[in-house]
């Protein structure tokens, strides 16, 4: 990768405040400068299509609208924001399930966001997805056994006994007995299903995993062990997350980075514990406002969100929160702020 | 096999179903031990014309045709090519259509939409003006009905396929098996065709009493396998000159044809109740 061209840090967020050694850094942050990013992504958009009765390209929902960020190995990112900010979107273009409009992804150094089909199914083995609903990313028709072998079918040349002791050590790793081998997903609770998900994944040793939205609809006690099971597949594996999640106490736990996005742009970029000390953006604040702690008043001193984000296909101009902005002046409409370093985070605010 | 137990039993305890699935087992039956049930085996191909236009009687159970051969025994024959018939028209078609509908239904690009123009064409002929005018051109033959059958069939299967697949695609499962890096074709013949199967059955079933039936009308019109192939189509068009007096001649056939079609028919309505979830909890909620 041409580091000379562009240094993929100074992009993030980190270079500033970041303590030059020990203490915080060590936890918080990537690893070393000179580690390169498992993935990055630079200025991508991923917009839909809307057409007309006839078929006559109208607009464009501008899901994703110019994104850039990395993920250095190790970590585990947040990706937060309201529904339909275009987190998923974001996740399932990394995958190669939406084809990038514009900008580059790179994975491992490659570019792979328009590389040929066959050669984009091969990247699955090391950057995988983990759905929000267990249950349904697995095919009704397939019992357990068959679906834990599939991954290996699709990626290894085992053979068919080689497999059996992958899926075996797999099952182990995951906490999942033997009998559940003949079983349909159908037959298996929540938690166990969210199991067999992971396991799928986990067999072939992926390098970096997008979990979306991995614990909503799940009451605290089952969220708390789903955690739990994440924390200990990241210690065994070694394993690399973007953890995409609106839910931000579950964020400020599991993650050492965060980005938090407004339609379809990061508007705000850093190490959790210093956003969440020190929230610039104001849609951050409202967002950490709306979270309710223990020991604080009631009525939080600070705004609350109001209304529903703009419709993505009519983005606002300029700023794209200035529509429930409380701070928004004329310059708001005008221009459209950029991310830049504020304190030790970078945010997209003319007023931060 | 457990599958298979679970449908037909399933199938035995709605009454309209089982009824379906006892008539088409009849059929097979008489099809395949045709040569053992029939009284006067040989009289498909032999003529006694001393013998023409008799009534039922012990001897003769359906009465005789106007060549003087068993009717009962020319059915039971006539059985076989109804069967042949059915199944390669039935057969043709869905290796036709579900390829060309799996493929329309994985594309999102001009080969889906040329695809289903293509198969709107032939859903737009009637099937059997289409099937009268192939069967015309090519001349009449066993063979020459089954390609006509099976020409103007193929687009429903392509339809059905093309349409469950497009449900299916939204399903969370199949973009998480893409996303694991499946390839087209292990996504299609692994996952989309086992479960959209069960539409594929219930067509297949009322198609084929539907083929049976064109077959049937193709023969009455002299465009069936010439005699003296026991057709049971052409058997009923014989027997318009010597109506009403000889009655047997055409009720026995027509019989045949009705009981065989309602077959299918029920057959197919049953089974679709039995493999189609969303149906069965519709008719519960109804009930």
């Amino acid at each position: 990768m041409n580091e000379s061209r562009r240094d993929p840090e100074a992009r993030h967020g980190f270079a500033g405040a970041r303590p030059s050694g020990g203490g915080l850094g060590a936890i918080s942050g990537p690893p070393a400068r000179t580690i390169a990013p498992l993935l990055d992504i630079v200025d991508v958009a991923r917009h839909f299509p809307v057409r007309s009765a006839f078929g006559r390209k109208i607009g464009a929902v501008r899901a994703v609208d110019g994104i850039s960020l990395a993920v250095w190995p190790g970590e585990t990112v947040g990706l937060v924001g309201e529904s339909g900010c275009g987190k998923s979107t974001l996740g399932k273009t990394i995958i190669g399930i939406h084809a990038p409009t514009a900008g580059e992804i790179r994975f491992l150094g490659r570019e792979i966001g328009h590389l040929p089909p066959r050669e984009r199914r091969k990247v699955a083995r090391d950057l995988q997805y983990v759905y929000q609903d267990p249950g349904a990313s697995l095919d009704p028709r397939w019992k357990v056994r068959r679906l834990l072998h599939e991954p290996l079918k699709i990626h290894t040349r085992l053979s068919r006994k080689q497999r059996d002791a992958a899926v075996q050590a797999i099952l182990r790793a995951v906490g999942l007995p033997d009998a559940h081998l003949d079983l349909y997903p159908h037959e298996l609770s929540g938690g166990q299903q969210r199991r067999v998900g992971l396991a799928r994944i986990l067999t072939l040793h992926p390098k970096l995993v997008i979990l979306d939205e991995p614990t909503s609809g799940l009451d605290v006690s089952v969220q708390a062990s789903v955690l739990k099971l994440f924390r200990a597949m990241r210690e065994t594996f070694a394993l690399t997350y973007l953890f995409i999640s609106h839910d931000l106490a579950v964020v400020r736990t599991m993650c050492q980075r965060l980005a938090v996005m407004y339609l379809g742009r990061i508007v705000e970029l850093g190490e959790t514990a210093a956003v969440f000390a020190d929230p610039r953006h104001p849609y951050t604040q409202s967002l950490l406002a709306a979270v309710p702690k223990i020991g604080a008043a009631r009525v939080s001193r600070t705004f609350s969100l109001e209304g529903e984000p703009p419709n993505p296909r009519d983005v606002p101009t300029g700023c794209r929160f200035r529509t429930r902005c409380p701070l928004a002046q004329d310059v708001c409409a005008a221009e459209e702020p950029a991310l830049r370093e504020v304190g030790g985070q970078r945010v997209a605010c003319h007023f931060a | 096999m457990s599958a298979l137990w679970f449908v037909v039993s399933r199938l035995a305890r709605d009454r309209a179903a089982l009824v379906g699935l006892v008539l088409i087992l009849g059929l097979v039956f008489s099809a395949v031990f045709a040569p053992l049930l029939a009284t006067h085996p040989d009289d498909v191909y032999e003529l006694h014309p001393a013998e023409r236009l008799r009534a039922p009687s012990a001897e003769h159970w359906l009465g005789t045709d106007r060549m003087g051969s068993d009717m009962y025994s020319r059915l039971l024959f006539g059985a076989r090519i109804t069967i042949l018939i059915g199944v390669i028209a039935v057969g043709a078609s869905l290796v036709i259509g579900v390829p060309l509908g799996l493929v329309a239904g994985y594309y999102h690009n001009w080969v889906s939409d040329a695809l289903m123009r293509v198969s709107d064409v032939f859903l737009a002929v009637p099937q059997v003006v289409l099937a009268i005018a192939i069967a015309q051109t090519l001349g009449p033959s066993l063979p020459n009905v089954i390609l006509a059958l099976s020409v103007t069939y193929w687009p429903w299967f392509a339809r059905i396929v093309y349409a469950e697949s497009r449900t299916l695609e939204k399903e969370v499962f199949i973009e998480s098996t893409q996303a694991l890096g499946a390839s087209p074709w292990r996504l299609v013949v692994l996952h989309v065709l086992p479960n959209i199967a069960s539409p594929i059955i219930v067509r297949a079933s009322i198609g084929m009493g539907f083929t049976i039936l064109t077959a049937a009308a193709l023969g009455f019109l002299g465009l069936g396998p010439p005699p003296p192939t026991p057709e049971w189509g052409r058997t009923i068009a014989e027997s318009r000159e010597f109506l009403p007096n000889a009655w047997w001649y055409a009720a026995a056939p027509g019989l045949a044809i009705f009981l065989t079609v309602m077959g299918f028919n029920l057959l197919g309505d049953g089974l679709r109740d039995v493999l189609d979830p969303r149906l069965r909890r519709g008719r519960h909620r109804a009930a």
